[in-house]
């Protein structure tokens, strides 16, 4: 299940919470150990996040275990529950209530039995570091004695009850990243440190167009169709073999890239649709229309995309940091002609992972090499070029608003649309095969062309589209182009990014002074006004007009896809050369918190790469090429430029999980424009708010 | 040609980076590849107590000096110090950042906030950690 991208299917059996509804066998999930320790088993994966902690802390507590006793055991497709992807900040809801209930329920058997055999009645057995204790403090069984037995060869049960909230000790508290130590002491542990007897490096050569063929090709590479990679021993004459291979391979054709991206999203065809109606359509008399424009963003991991694979007796196994290894397996399996059964991908964490990059990609450029050297491991490893540029890039989007207002001046309508490529190109979801290098080989399908998710499951483009506010007519369309001439695929955030700034900036407009009166009078969720005024108190905001001049200070509230968790932000900003944010400030509410500090870090990394996105980042390409393949011509925020940081939690403990991941990002982005507003006097439509984008929005 | 590495000699036959033999010729997983354009930090290590980039750099340039990667700092006050302020996301970035920490606190050893900063201004964190790697590093100080 990835409620990221289906929602809610009623199937007519008894709901269970997140994806233990489609994977119910407790076995999937979890498993114990002679020793003392269990075996969890989640499908979703550490992509840098910090999930693999949370998670071993909700299993800690409802199996009554020590955190240190619990084990987390990497993906594996075939073993592990099918998760699909690990996306959307949804880790949580779907991967932690689905261990709660698994564990619960777990203790609940192995309670039963013991009481069974003991003699002792089950309500009068406690756990205690996993030894199930009688009334008189003497241990009758233990999770280690009954390892042995199949007791979770079993289907959950919906009859179930986690430890209620006010009774958890290990949730809701900020235990240490299990993580961080040996990453601390550079041990191996990413998969780019895997180091298998035999392996091969291999390096691939990519078209310089999408859509151009390969016609004189180095007779040391590896050609499958217009597929050019080098192999070879180390990875030093690997990269070498690379760089000669590209300066003999000649490529003909292709198509161009739309060098002037804002023409381009305008008259490019597209299909239309109606993301929301409320409310019954009037003219106002005073009509405001604002268009806004995002270029495309690019992931900029600071590790490259990397696999490792190995071919043996028709059979592939690949280890990889993708986000969703069932998918990828699916996707693989397509592309490679293979039963699904023969493919095996096991997760290995990457460098950080903020979206849709190249993981899947890469294991299809390790496989095609490894099916050439079979019997031997090869690892792929993509170059920082590659990096910026090969994997799919955040859509370019251009944001329409038209908010018409009467002669009070009250909003009696809010029309808006969102325009761009579709934010869903994932693996594993369409007829043909979405990695990279699939549409190079012989006979292959070409790339699908990006989709938006209904907004059910979060939306793409439309993602954040319909505001929050209570307006007595919405109006939300979203047209998705049908040609997709760079690759568009999610990225943290996807169309909230610009389409909360379009709300907010319209908003702050229309506030006339009042940002924050104008907005909770527009306001009927109180857990939105709640953390509006606490951003408001913790920055100081109402006291803005007493700054120097070329300062400014703005707000923005969104809620996450109008079902996750709510943020406002206030951003403090210096107009010097360029824009400089000295201070953000954070309230959030994201429901039940099961690591607050991990949250924290969680959300103060949003803000920061929001305030990346705002000031510096944009994809450049001409027509015959991307130009950003560096870290100089795809600039992101450095050291001496990154803000003091603030965050308040709201606690709420007995209220679902609602994910920290992503929240924080694009109402960060709409502040820093607001403080735009109060800095320099103009509100900016163009991303990112460099000195050339400014300029324009006087023209 | 020779270098000392992590304080035992090394012998290498040259003709890669230094980054390409301490990762596949002396199996140290410490410094990381990210550009290989001497642009984000990750590969840095300690030449003679300097931090450097290590990418882009032959291995002959180590002839005669030490190089200290992120194992040979191992265990270092920094460490505890970003253990606890939870100073990490993915942490790929984390090693090349400690080593320039390293190099800093050796030749001042009580930096303000401008000099961390100026230290780390060669690295790059995507994952937004950088208010708690400050931290961290003040932490250390103090």
């Amino acid at each position: 299940m990835n409620l990221a991208f289906h929602g809610f299917a009623d199937d007519g059996k008894a709901r269970l919470p997140g994806s233990l509804h489609v994977n119910r066998r407790l076995s999937r999930w979890l498993a114990f150990h002679p020793d003392g320790t269990a075996t969890i088993r989640p499908g979703k994966v550490e992509l840098g996040q910090g999930i693999l902690t949370t998670l071993a802390q909700i299993a800690a507590e409802e199996l009554g275990l020590p955190l240190s006793s619990i084990r987390v055991a990497p993906t594996v497709t075939g073993e592990s529950p099918d998760e699909a992807v690990t996306s959307g900040s949804l880790s949580v809801q779907e991967c932690g209530m689905a261990l709660r209930h698994a564990c619960a329920d777990a203790r609940a058997l192995f309670l039963s039995v013991a009481a069974q055999s003991s003699g002792v009645p089950r309500e009068a057995l406690r756990v205690e570091a996993g030894s199930f204790l009688g009334p008189d403090g003497v241990e009758v069984s233990s999770y280690a004695a009954l390892s042995d037995r199949d007791l979770l060869d079993a289907e959950a049960s919906p009859d179930v009850s986690p430890i209620p909230a006010g009774a958890r000790r290990v949730a809701g508290t900020s235990a240490p990243r299990l993580d961080l130590p040996p990453k601390l002491r550079g041990e191996p542990r990413f998969l780019h440190d895997m180091r298998l007897p035999g392996m091969l490096h291999a390096r691939m050569i990519r078209p310089p167009r999408p859509g151009a063929r390969l016609v004189t090709v180095p007779d040391f590479a590896l050609r499958e169709g217009d597929f050019l990679a080098v192999v070879a021993a180390s990875e030093a004459e690997a990269t070498r073999m690379a760089e000669r291979a590209a300066r003999l391979a000649r490529w003909e054709g292709g198509i161009a890239f739309p060098a002037d991206w804002p023409r381009w999203l305008e008259d490019t065809p597209g299909e239309r649709s109606t993301v929301a109606e409320q409310g019954e359509a009037q003219d106002g008399t005073q009509v405001l229309r604002r268009v806004f424009w995002r270029p495309f963003i690019a992931h900029a991991s600071v590790g490259t995309c990397c696999a490792v694979a190995l071919w043996e007796a028709g059979a592939l196994r690949v280890w990889s940091h993708s986000q969703g290894p069932y998918n990828l397996r699916t996707d693989l399996a397509k592309a490679l002609r293979l039963p699904p059964e023969a493919v095996v991908v096991e997760h290995r964490e990457g460098a950080g992972c903020y979206g849709h990059n190249g993981a899947d990609d890469v294991a299809l450029d390790a496989a095609l090499c490894a099916r050439a050297h079979p019997g031997r491991p090869v690892r792929a490893l993509w170059t920082r070029a590659e990096e910026l540029a090969a994997a799919p890039l955040s859509p370019a989007m251009r944001v329409a608003v038209e908010v018409h207002r009467d002669g009070e001046g009250r909003i009696v309508s809010w029309r808006t649309e969102a325009r761009g490529n579709g934010h869903s190109g994932r693996p594993g979801r369409a007829k043909d095969p979405a990695l990279l290098s699939a549409p190079l080989l012989p006979g292959a399908a070409p790339m699908p062309v990006s989709i938006n998710p209904p907004l059910a499951g979060g939306g793409g483009v439309q993602r954040n589209l319909v505001p929050l506010y209570r307006l007595p007519h919405v109006k939300a369309e979203m047209v998705r182009l049908t040609e997709m001439p760079i690759r568009a695929s999610a990225l943290r955030g996807l169309g909230a990014l610009a389409n909360v700034w379009a709300i907010e900036s319209v908003m702050d407009e229309l506030a006339e002074g009042d940002p924050v009166g104008f907005r909770l009078r527009h306001l009927d969720d109180p857990r939105a006004a709640t953390v509006l005024r606490e951003a408001v108190a913790l920055s100081g905001f109402e006291n803005r007009h007493a700054l120097s001049e070329g300062e400014g200070m703005g707000i923005a509230l969104a809620r996450y896809k109008n079902t996750g968790a709510w943020c406002a932000v206030v951003a403090h900003i210096r107009a010097e050369e360029r824009l400089r944010c000295l201070a953000l400030h954070l309230a959030c509410d994201m429901g039940e918190v099961i690591n607050p500090d991990g949250a924290l870090n969680q959300l103060e990394g949003g803000a920061i790469h929001g305030t990346s996105i705002a000031l510096k980042e944009e994809a450049r390409f001409d027509e015959e090429c991307i130009l950003s393949t560096s870290w100089d011509t795809y600039p992101v925020l450095r050291f001496s430029e990154v803000p003091r940081v603030a965050v308040k939690l709201i606690a709420r403990p007995e209220e679902p999980p609602l994910g920290a991941g992503e929240p924080s990002v694009a109402p960060t982005i709409a502040a820093i424009a607001n403080a735009v507003h109060q800095a320099l006097g103009i509100r900016p439509t163009r991303l990112p708010f460099t000195p050339e984008n400014l300029a324009k929005e006087s023209d | 040609m020779g270098f000392t590495l992590n304080g035992r000699p090394a012998e290498h036959p040259g003709g890669v980076t230094l980054l390409e033999a301490l990762r596949s010729d002396f199996a140290l997983s410490g410094p990381r590849f990210g550009c290989g354009q001497e642009q984000c930090g990750a590969c840095h290590v300690l030449l003679n107590g300097e931090s450097v980039p290590s990418c882009a750099l032959p291995v002959e340039a180590a002839e005669g000096r030490e190089v200290t990667t992120v194992e040979g700092l191992t265990p270092h006050p920094l460490q505890a110090a970003f253990e606890a302020e939870q100073a990490g996301q993915c942490g790929f970035c984390l090693s090349g950042i400690l080593v320039s920490a390293a190099a800093l606190l050796r030749r001042n050893p009580g930096p303000d906030e401008a000099a961390i900063r100026a230290a780390l201004e060669p690295h790059l964190c995507r994952c937004g950690v950088q208010n708690r790697i400050l931290r961290a590093v003040r932490r250390a100080v103090a």
